[in-house]
């Protein structure tokens, strides 16, 4: 069982231009990991971050996006690993943080903390589909996983984490949304 | 002929043709159409924009993502129209206020309303999915408007090109099976 937070402050390491697109937990840990122009927030309508990243991708092939998803997230929108992997980017790298339970919502467990999420995603078509536990483990292989041609799946199997201050309104301020549109097309 | 038999047979000439919404809908510069079929547009729009090497066709599984894809597509200024039945526009309806309405995305919707009876306004349908829809869209302040006949697919163009100029949400509510071209 891995931390969140020290599996994002590796990721960190291997982002440079990548379109980071987190949510809820993910988002506010990842924010105050790693603040920079092109993270793209998905809070407001719990499930999406998945297809905001499925459209990201299409729109931009040129560049990397990479999804910080959630488990109760994800649950909530099952059908984007179908809809993914029709669709095949090859530029999408999907990460599921699984600490079985709604931990933006009071920490209460979701319907089967043992569901396969790796497995979901094999099933629908990802390309590519890893699981890490050892924190070790994902450090050797997350510079592998972010390059491969996708769609890519991998599933973090992390503890809860430390209590998060959630300001949703900062995550998804409307200065933000100008910023990494401005920037997007500046990199066009 | 009584009126009542003229009036039908009025309604009967009236026809709303696929290929001139598709027409409209590639000149809005749309290059992307996200899906899950609706029997409204099934034979007359959506086989059609299958079969049409302009458009990149999106089969989603649950019309909610379509709201997220859309809004991921707008960052990179790539537009996409949103293909849907009304049911599922109303099982939709938390994507579309967060991320539509609240975040101020431009999201555009073609709505097929099923069961709707063209000769009437949709707000005084017999069917009551079909009766709040409109009412819907305005508590929630979503332009719309209605596609019934060919006349209307003038207004498909501009409420397209408004709702991205000004990033805002819009419904076209198609109250017709289109005629396949």
């Amino acid at each position: 069982m891995m931390k969140r937070d020290e599996c994002f402050k590796i990721l960190a390491r291997h982002v440079a231009d990548e379109i980071v697109l987190a949510t809820y937990s993910s988002a506010v840990e990842w924010n105050d990991l790693n603040p920079r122009v092109l993270n793209y927030f998905s809070i407001g309508a719990m499930g999406l971050a998945s297809s905001h990243g499925l459209g990201l991708a299409l729109a931009r092939p040129d560049k990397r996006i990479v999804v910080l998803d959630g488990d109760g997230s994800l649950l909530m929108n099952l059908g984007s690993l179908v809809t993914i992997a029709a669709a095949a980017p090859k530029n999408l790298v999907h990460f599921v943080c699984n600490n079985g339970c709604y931990e933006a919502n009071g920490g209460h467990p979701i319907p089967n903390p043992k569901v396969d999420f790796t497995g979901l995603a094999r099933s629908a078509g990802y390309a590519q589909c890893h699981d890490f536990s050892e924190l070790r483990s994902f450090e050797q292989q997350v510079g592998h996983v972010l390059a491969q041609d996708g769609p890519v799946f991998a599933t973090l199997h992390i503890e809860k984490s430390r209590p998060l201050k959630y300001e949703y309104r900062d995550l998804y301020a409307a200065s933000r949304r100008a910023a990494i549109k401005a920037a997007l097309q500046q990199a066009s | 002929m009584d009126a009542k038999t003229a009036a039908k047979a009025d309604e009967a000439r009236v026809e709303l043709h696929g290929g001139r919404i598709l027409a409209a809908i590639k000149d809005s510069g749309v290059e992307f159409v996200l899906s899950v079929p609706d029997i409204v547009t099934s034979q007359g729009l959506l086989r059609p924009i299958a079969n049409d090497p302009a458009l990149r066709l999106v089969r989603v599984c649950k019309e909610d993502e379509c709201v997220g894809i859309a809004s991921g597509l707008s960052y990179a200024d790539k537009r996409a129209l949103i293909l849907i039945q009304y049911t599922g526009f109303l099982d939709s309806l938390n994507a579309i206020r967060a991320v539509a309405v609240e975040y101020k995305q431009p999201i555009c919707m073609m709505v097929g309303l099923l069961g709707h009876e063209p000769e009437r306004p949709p707000t005084q349908s017999g069917r009551y999915g079909v009766r709040i829809i409109e009412p819907i869209c305005d508590a929630m302040g979503i332009e719309h408007h209605l596609i019934s006949q060919d006349a209307d697919v003038a207004k498909i163009k501009p409420a397209i090109g408004k709702a991205y100029s000004q990033s805002q949400p819009v419904a076209l509510l198609i109250g017709r099976r289109p005629v396949a071209p």
